[in-house]
């Protein structure tokens, strides 16, 4: 797949160097052939595009939310960002340099500089590891820490993401989800991240549990001056949270837009029933409308605009085309071919 | 839990270290401390067997033909009692079941830890990499697998020749293929988890990775292995003197011992080789109920 020009040039308005983290074209697909299988022996397994051509980037202290269904790449679309995953095409640029251009000290500092607080605290830490060894780690063997003074480092951590640091000497079994997921984001701090990119953070959590740790992310985000992309599938926490949204559909993103432009005057059919679904307080009833069918498999997505066998408005071009991510308005883009015909 | 802090954490930690934690919740159980008595006496009198058993076997100056094939309890022309009787040579047999005991032990040990170590590099790395290192490793693991462990055995010893060293690479090299798929099997499960992924996130080295968050969690399987490992290889060693090409009959093992018992069998005189296979088989299965014991200690929720 061919690396697009930079789409989004209006939304940059001029130097892309504002950008703390940008992704221009970037692709990720499992599966295919293996070594064996190219020789011949056995067939590979099929190929999925999890992520296609999704270009966007975040600008310094910018919350992005990215929404979308179950499986429609948010999650490997956050390992590429934070590091874990590489693009199988496409290019990450960290300030303006491709990140697989950085290598040695230079790479594992960019790699260092995206963090990820992960969905499920119950694995996303070694569960042989005492609360304090599992944030002092990282930071000691990049030599982040000055020597002689782990203990106040780790307790420094603890305490910026809600935790009491005599709780350093538990297991992370003995902790509470609350607990475990503050242990998470002390982890991440601890090696000084610029960006730190939460794939359903909240969603494992009790409801009261979700408000706190939410509300803490986002004082941590004005006190340490942090660049955050948050994945939910939960829209009012987006609301909330957000200064832009992308919308992705089946690997693909299909709006991106400011949060307010969003909610206000969403131009994707595909956000609009998402955010018919919403539910208000306000009490006004309205008609249920659920987007017909199953988001169809990624190992098959149907040809044209991926969106076209729900999409209540999908025409013949929609079968054959697919549409291009393109400005509806200042700062608004949309892929639908709706927007050609006006 | 409480009570005194160990050395090594007492700055930064008030629990006891892992190490005491370990061995208290491994004694909470009886069958557990018996088993640990049972293996330290056994340990112990084969480390010191020169000095614990009542005569040197393999000392031909101590050994009198005319003592041969005495019944359990019979008494030496020197009023020496013979408490689990003699063999054909007029050996005691408990002396050679004692250093017997020592060179069985030695064989199954070093096994598992020459098995295992190569064993779990290649299934972690396998595990850990994937791709075209995992394709190869665990072909070659089916290889293995897919020829009798004691025909291999028996192959590598008709061509290296008779010998510890000898029997313990042959050993290695037909068991060095159950830990690679075991650790894979346990890494991949562990591979996939986040913890995993947070610790490249935080661009941990790779080999600390694997030795320091992919191996400890993988551990209470490939203990079980080990032990039951350790057996194999006693067991397996025993088959190989039983077969006379073993260990060679200057340092006789347990299986040496039953082999030099069998001839007599059929004429009723069960002791010679009744006696070794009782301690062979004591030495296999409290070494099995030890690593089930550890199995369930070492489960970090279990502490």
């Amino acid at each position: 797949m061919a690396i697009p020009e930079h789409r989004d040039a209006d939304i940059s308005s001029g130097s892309a160097e504002q950008f703390v983290i940008e992704l221009c074209g970037v692709s990720r697909s499992f599966g295919g052939p293996g070594a064996l299988e190219r020789l011949g022996l056995g067939r590979g397994s099929p190929v999925i595009h999890a992520v296609r051509d999704v270009s966007f980037g975040l600008r310094q202290g910018e919350v992005l939310g990215i929404v979308g269904e179950s499986g429609c790449g948010k999650s490997t679309l956050a390992r590429m960002v934070a590091g874990i995953l590489k693009p199988t095409a496409g290019e990450i640029r960290w300030h303006g340099k491709p990140l697989s251009s950085l290598r040695g000290r230079e790479g594992k500092a960019a790699r260092l500089k995206a963090q990820m607080v992960f969905q499920n605290p119950w694995s996303a830490m070694n569960p042989r590891l005492r609360a304090a060894e599992i944030v002092a780690e990282a930071p000691r063997i990049h030599g982040l820490i000055p020597r002689g003074e782990q203990d106040a480092y780790v307790a420094h951590h603890f305490l910026l993401a809600g935790l009491d640091p005599a709780l350093g000497d538990r297991y992370p079994h003995q902790l509470s989800g609350g607990q475990r997921q503050r242990l998470v984001i002390a982890r991440a701090l601890a090696v000084v991240p610029e960006m730190l990119v939460c794939d359903e953070a909240v969603a494992a959590l009790d409801v009261s549990i979700q408000a706190q740790i939410l509300n803490m992310l986002m004082d941590l985000r004005e006190k340490l001056d942090l660049t955050s992309m948050f994945i939910s599938h939960d829209l009012g926490v987006i609301e909330h949270l957000s200064d832009r949204v992308v919308v992705m559909y089946l690997g693909r993103v299909v709006e991106n837009a400011e949060v307010a432009e969003l909610f206000e005057r969403p131009n994707h059919p595909y956000t609009r029933a998402l955010l018919e679904e919403l539910p208000r307080i306000d009490g006004e009833r309205r008609p249920f409308a659920a987007i017909e069918g199953e988001l169809p498999s990624p190992l098959n997505p149907p040809p044209g605009c991926a969106f076209h066998p729900r999409c209540p408005f999908a025409m013949e071009r929609c079968r054959r085309e697919a549409p291009a991510l393109l400005p509806v308005a200042s700062g608004h883009l949309s892929a639908c071919h709706l927007n050609d015909m006006a | 839990m409480s009570a005194k802090p160990s050395k090594a954490n007492d700055k930064t930690f008030r629990r006891p270290g892992p190490m005491l934690t370990l061995v208290r919740s491994f004694c909470r159980s009886w069958s557990a401390r018996a088993c640990l008595a049972v293996m330290s006496v056994i340990v112990l009198a084969a480390v010191f067997a020169p000095w614990i058993a009542p005569q040197n076997p393999y000392d031909l100056a101590q050994i009198s033909m005319l003592d041969a094939m005495l019944p359990p309890g019979s008494r030496s022309m020197s009023g020496m009692i013979y408490w689990l009787g003699t063999d054909g040579q007029g050996r005691d047999l408990l002396s050679a079941i004692i250093y017997g005991l020592g060179i069985s032990l030695e064989v199954g040990v070093l096994t598992a830890i020459f098995a295992g170590i190569v064993g779990i590099t290649l299934g972690l790395l396998a595990a850990y990499r994937g791709g075209w290192v995992d394709a190869a490793i665990m072909r070659l693991v089916d290889l293995q697998f897919s020829f009798p462990a004691i025909l291999v055995a028996l192959m590598l010893l008709a061509f290296m020749g008779k010998g510890i060293g000898n029997v313990v690479v042959a050993l290695v090299v037909v068991e060095w293929a159950t830990y690679a798929r075991t650790a894979r099997a346990a890494a991949l499960v562990e591979r996939s988890k986040e913890y995993i992924e947070a610790a490249i996130c935080l661009a941990i080295p790779v080999h600390r990775i694997v030795y320091r968050h992919l191996l400890p969690n993988c551990l209470p399987s490939l203990i079980v292995i080990a032990t039951i490992q350790i057996g194999r290889a006693i067991a397996l060693e025993a088959t190989l003197s039983f077969l006379g090409i073993g260990v060679p009959v200057t340092e006789p093992s347990l299986g040496l011992l039953i082999s030099n018992g069998s001839n007599y069998m059929l004429a009723g005189k069960l002791w010679v080789s009744f006696w070794p296979g009782v301690a062979l088989l004591v030495t296999v299965v409290t070494i099995n109920l030890i690593g089930d014991r550890l199995r369930d200690v070492l489960n970090p929720r279990s502490l």
